[in-house]
């Protein structure tokens, strides 16, 4: 933990190209079993890659009233999203920018990155983008609380709010069954279907008017400024669901120096990560999208669900 | 000696330049271009004085003035220091501010209000020195008379001189709270120094009652509930940097106050004491972010802000007092630091807005959201120096109050070991009524910046608003790059507060902080917890700037300019964005019990639709009314005995001679 070393850097550096690389393959991964699920014809694995290049030769298009926050925006998302990637120990626990922020620094990143999406779907000032950021901020500030409290749970068994270290804790304790965990693990799937926009909460594939919420907020991009918003959207759900794979299923990180066991890290990330694609698609494909006003309900009862792990800790653990 | 008397002369200084405005009372240029910057500069003295100050050893001084055999005493330690540390570095940032923003022909005379305006400044500052509760009781009442003349410095307005009377009514009765408090701990010894005070030993009763003084009075002048109903009446009444000054600064001498009874007076207490700060600062907090929420007023939507913030200030106390009634000093000086850190990050932010809303009103003419928007493009300066506002007062990292934040979830995380089972249940709930009241500060402030300064603007005329001057910029630029740089360094700020938390609570975070060098912030060891707001602000720039890099190399597109898209729908209009109201509403239906909701829907067959809403006070209405028609009521009673004829009073004074007899015969 303490010091740089180079296997360190090493591990962040592949981290991040791991995360930058392969977030648009679990977005695709999860389209891919969603329309299998439903029945319907899969588009290829490499659909997201696709629709970034598509992007990428699309002429961009800014709306006159634009501001600079507006196109700074894109950016800043990406930013915080490739921070958050880098922080988040998917492959090993020795990394150098793993002491910059914990987990409560980590909500505090998603927080700033829905600040800035939010502001920037005001400035154009359509009723749309308005409305967009009104769900936006009403979804964040339910769901921040309810991920701080399940990380909270995970931080009272591993007395730290490093997320390095909690992963280490959790991979070397010995195995007993913590109640307060399912808790916080319930909690942290909640948040991470609205935080990402999935269904029931939001729905990815929807431009109906009346139900989206992330795609009101970027209605008004276009191009590359729309590429970089959905390359962020991606590093956001594979952030979340490295997470939560570290946090509830930790086994296969590479806690030592050695290059070596970080190759057997990343076969155990892909695994972990299909897995958790394909039940993401299975949660998906099972319920129904909720009207806008039961969604407080739902992030009320993941906030309930953490802070009652939090209690059954004290209660039964301590 | 030396520091102690600098301060002094700094006092001095700024009641000369209050004087010295009365001779050119209508000399706006002088007043505005002159005396205020060089009030300005003393201000910055004041903060650098101080902060050499926190580092040494206390000083003590007397001044003769007042009655005979009555002298003032004076004494700079490290916890008076700290807090003049917080008001000169507010009184540089809102006198520079105050240079470009005062104008002729707004209500009191300019060469008033600057007179009414440093002594204002010099008596916070005398506050933070006295040492005894004869000086203490003269500087607190000549604050608050000074601060009522300048909230009701546009009296020709009803509704201000309304808030004006409201507020000089609550800091009253807050006084007589605190003068009882002295009353209660000098112990019938008639001394009323703070030496004497701290040296008396009141049983658990006593000293509670002591407490339970210090802790209304003081809560009536910090705004905790249920005492918090000035606040948003007497800011917006205010000129802006009034308000800036009252909410950033005026309101930590309560803080002080509560401190320096609590915790040096009355040596900590029991632990009980801390759970009734903790519930009033939580319910402060909470009932203050979910009403600021729903405003359609910018200033009252940032008194409301400024409760919630003083409600998470009391937290942390709360939790210190707990801590350190079980004796765990250095938990106590995490949860301490949490509370000082975030009363100097809120001085700044706090400044930083309410200095932005001036600017706004000027420009602009406006304080209703719902008239106002799409600042930026023509009041940039003022906007992008506000976002830093706004992202601080969010409470997002690396912003000066996420470290604040951070340092008090952390005192909640370590709380596990408290010997109150009870205690150790409460904890987490706690925390997690903090996080959810940091969320919701978010909200309030992306709701803030969104409607006045993005989207299109709701009036014409506020394409032609005009940017902030220089000394206004001067004023806002001080207090965001104080914003950022708190946020950025926080391991100095922690020098600073260990300092104080040393003295109050025999414990402090700097030597633990020090271990770690001095970008990264790990109080409790760097494998519990650590956070390196440079690193972090490295990494969001570096991932950004890989963005714009990765953008560069791949696109083939070029840019355009064009109507907005919204979703191919060209009959937009600046109508259509979400009002105040709009943005407040899930906030609204959510929380509905907090509100008194008062609306006229509009039936489908009215020929001119109108919609009402309005969004009061439960606690004005089940508390405040009922208490006025009571003295009402009383005051009639009273009333009986005055019958306005002389025969009748000559009776009353026969009755009591006769009574008076008596009494002296049995």
């Amino acid at each position: 933990m303490n010091g740089i070393s180079g296997t360190g850097i090493l591990a962040q550096l592949l981290e991040v190209v791991l995360a930058l690389a392969a977030a648009p393959l679990l977005l695709g991964w999860v389209d891919q079993w969603r329309a299998r699920l439903q029945n319907r014809a899969a588009p290829p694995l490499t659909q997201p890659y696709r629709v970034l290049r598509k992007l990428f030769h699309k002429e961009s298009v800014v709306a006159d009233s634009a501001s600079p926050l507006f196109r700074l925006a894109p950016y800043v998302m990406f930013g915080c999203m490739t921070l958050a990637c880098a922080i988040v120990p998917t492959i090993s626990t020795d990394l150098p920018l793993a002491t910059a922020a914990d987990a409560i620094a980590l909500v505090g990143l998603f927080a700033l990155a829905r600040t800035f999406l939010a502001l920037a779907a005001m400035d154009i000032g359509t009723a749309f983008g308005t409305m967009g950021a009104r769900r936006e901020m009403l979804i964040g500030f339910l769901a921040e609380p309810a991920l701080l409290m399940s990380l909270f749970c995970t931080s009272l068994i591993t007395h730290s709010t490093s997320l390095a270290n909690m992963v280490e804790t959790v991979v070397h304790r010995p195995y007993v069954l913590e109640p307060s965990l399912a808790f916080a693990g319930i909690a942290f799937t909640i948040v991470s279907l609205a935080e990402n926009a999935r269904v029931p909460v939001d729905n990815p594939a929807t431009h109906l008017e009346l139900t989206m919420i992330h795609e009101a907020l970027i209605l008004e991009y276009s191009g590359r400024h729309l590429a970089m918003m959905e390359w962020a959207a991606s590093l956001k759900l594979f952030a979340y669901s490295c997470i939560g794979l570290a946090l509830f299923f930790p086994w296969g990180i590479a806690e030592i120096d050695s290059p070596l066991v970080m190759l057997v890290a990343v076969p155990m990330l892909v695994f972990k990560l299909a897995i958790g694609g394909v039940s993401l698609a299975l949660i998906e494909t099972a319920s129904a999208k909720m009207r806008i006003f039961r969604v407080p309900e739902f992030l009320a009862t993941a906030f309930l669900l953490a802070v009652i792990g939090l209690l059954v800790h004290q209660l039964l653990e301590a | 000696m030396i520091h102690i008397d600098w301060i002094l002369i700094i006092v001095a200084g700024w009641l000369t330049l209050g004087i010295w405005a009365l001779f050119v009372l209508k000399h706006m240029q002088f007043i505005a271009r002159r005396l205020f910057p060089l009030g300005a500069l003393l201000g910055l003295a004041l903060a650098g004085v101080a902060l050499d100050a926190t580092f040494s050893t206390p000083e003590v001084a007397e001044l003769v003035i007042g009655l005979p055999g009555l002298p003032f005493h004076l004494r700079l330690d490290p916890l008076s220091a700290f807090f003049l540390v917080v008001i000169g570095a507010g009184a540089f940032g809102t006198s520079m501010f105050s240079a470009g923003y005062f104008r002729t022909g707004e209500g009191t005379p300019p060469g008033l209000l600057c007179l009414e305006y440093h002594v204002f400044l010099a008596a916070m500052a005398m506050v933070a020195l006295a040492d005894d509760g004869y000086a203490f009781m003269v500087m607190w009442e000549t604050m608050a008379l000074a601060s009522f003349f300048l909230v009701t410095a546009n009296h020709r307005v009803a509704a201000v001189r309304k808030a004006a009377y409201l507020y000089l009514l609550v800091a009253h009765v807050g006084a007589i709270a605190i003068l009882l408090c002295f009353g209660v701990l000098q112990a019938n010894t008639g001394d009323y120094t703070f030496a004497n005070l701290r040296a008396q030993q009141l049983g658990p009763l006593w000293s509670s009652i002591a407490f339970g003084f210090a802790v209304f009075g003081f809560g009536a002048k910090a705004g905790l509930v249920p005492l918090h109903v000035w606040l948003p009446e007497a800011h917006p009444a205010a000129p802006s940097p009034v308000s800036a000054l009252m909410s950033a600064v005026m309101l930590k001498t309560a803080i002080y106050g509560l401190l320096r009874v609590a915790f040096d007076l009355l040596h900590g207490g029991q632990w009980w004491w801390g759970e009734v700060l903790l519930g009033l600062g939580l319910a402060s907090a909470l009932l203050g972010v979910v009403f600021s929420t729903v405003q359609t007023e910018m200033k009252r939507l940032l008194a409301y802000s400024s409760i919630e913030n003083i409600g998470l200030i009391v937290t942390g106390l709360g939790l210190a007092l707990i801590f350190r009634a079980y004796g765990m000093s250095t938990l106590a000086a995490l949860a301490l630091s949490a509370a000082l850190v975030h009363v100097l990050a809120h001085a700044f932010f706090k400044s930083l807005l309410f200095l932005g809303t001036g600017a706004v009103l000027h420009a602009t003419g406006e304080r209703n959201l719902g008239k106002l928007g799409g600042l930026i493009r023509s009041m940039p300066w003022v906007a992008w120096l506000v976002l830093v506002g706004v992202l601080a007062g969010s409470g997002l990292p690396p912003m000066a109050g996420f470290v604040s934040e951070w340092l008090l979830l952390q005192s909640f995380l370590f709380t596990t070991v408290l010997p109150n089972s009870f205690l150790d249940m409460l904890i987490p709930l706690v925390a997690a009524a903090v996080a959810l009241v940091v969320a919701l500060a978010g909200y309030a402030m992306v709701k803030f910046f969104g409607v006045v300064f993005l989207g299109q603007p709701r009036e014409e005329k506020l394409l032609r608003a005009h940017d902030a001057t220089g000394f206004e910029r001067i004023g806002l630029a001080w207090f965001a790059v104080g914003s950022l740089a708190l946020g950025l360094f926080p391991v100095p700020v922690i020098d600073l507060v260990d300092r104080v938390t040393q003295r109050l609570v025999g414990s402090g975070l700097a030597q633990t902080v020090h271990a770690n060098g001095w970008l990264l912030l790990a109080p409790t060891g760097v494998e519990r917890a650590s956070y390196s707001p440079v690193a972090f602000l490295g990494g969001v720039a570096a991932g950004t700037f890989l963005g714009l890099l990765i953008a560069r190399r791949l696109y083939r597109g070029t840019l355009r300019r064009a109507p907005p898209w919204a979703c191919g729908y060209a009959g937009g209009t600046a109508r259509m964005q979400d009002t105040a109201e709009g943005f407040g509403q899930p906030i609204r239906q959510i929380f509905e019990p907090f509100f008194r909701l008062e609306r006229d829907l509009p039936s489908p067959f009215d020929a001119r639709p109108h919609y009402r809403v309005l969004i009061e006070d439960r606690i004005w209405h089940g508390v405040y009314l009922p208490i006025g028609r009571l003295v009402d009521l009383a005051a009639r009673g009273v009333g009986l005995l005055q019958q306005g004829r002389i025969s009748i009073y000559l009776l009353y004074s026969f009755v009591t001679l006769i009574v008076m007899l008596m009494l002296v015969r049995l």
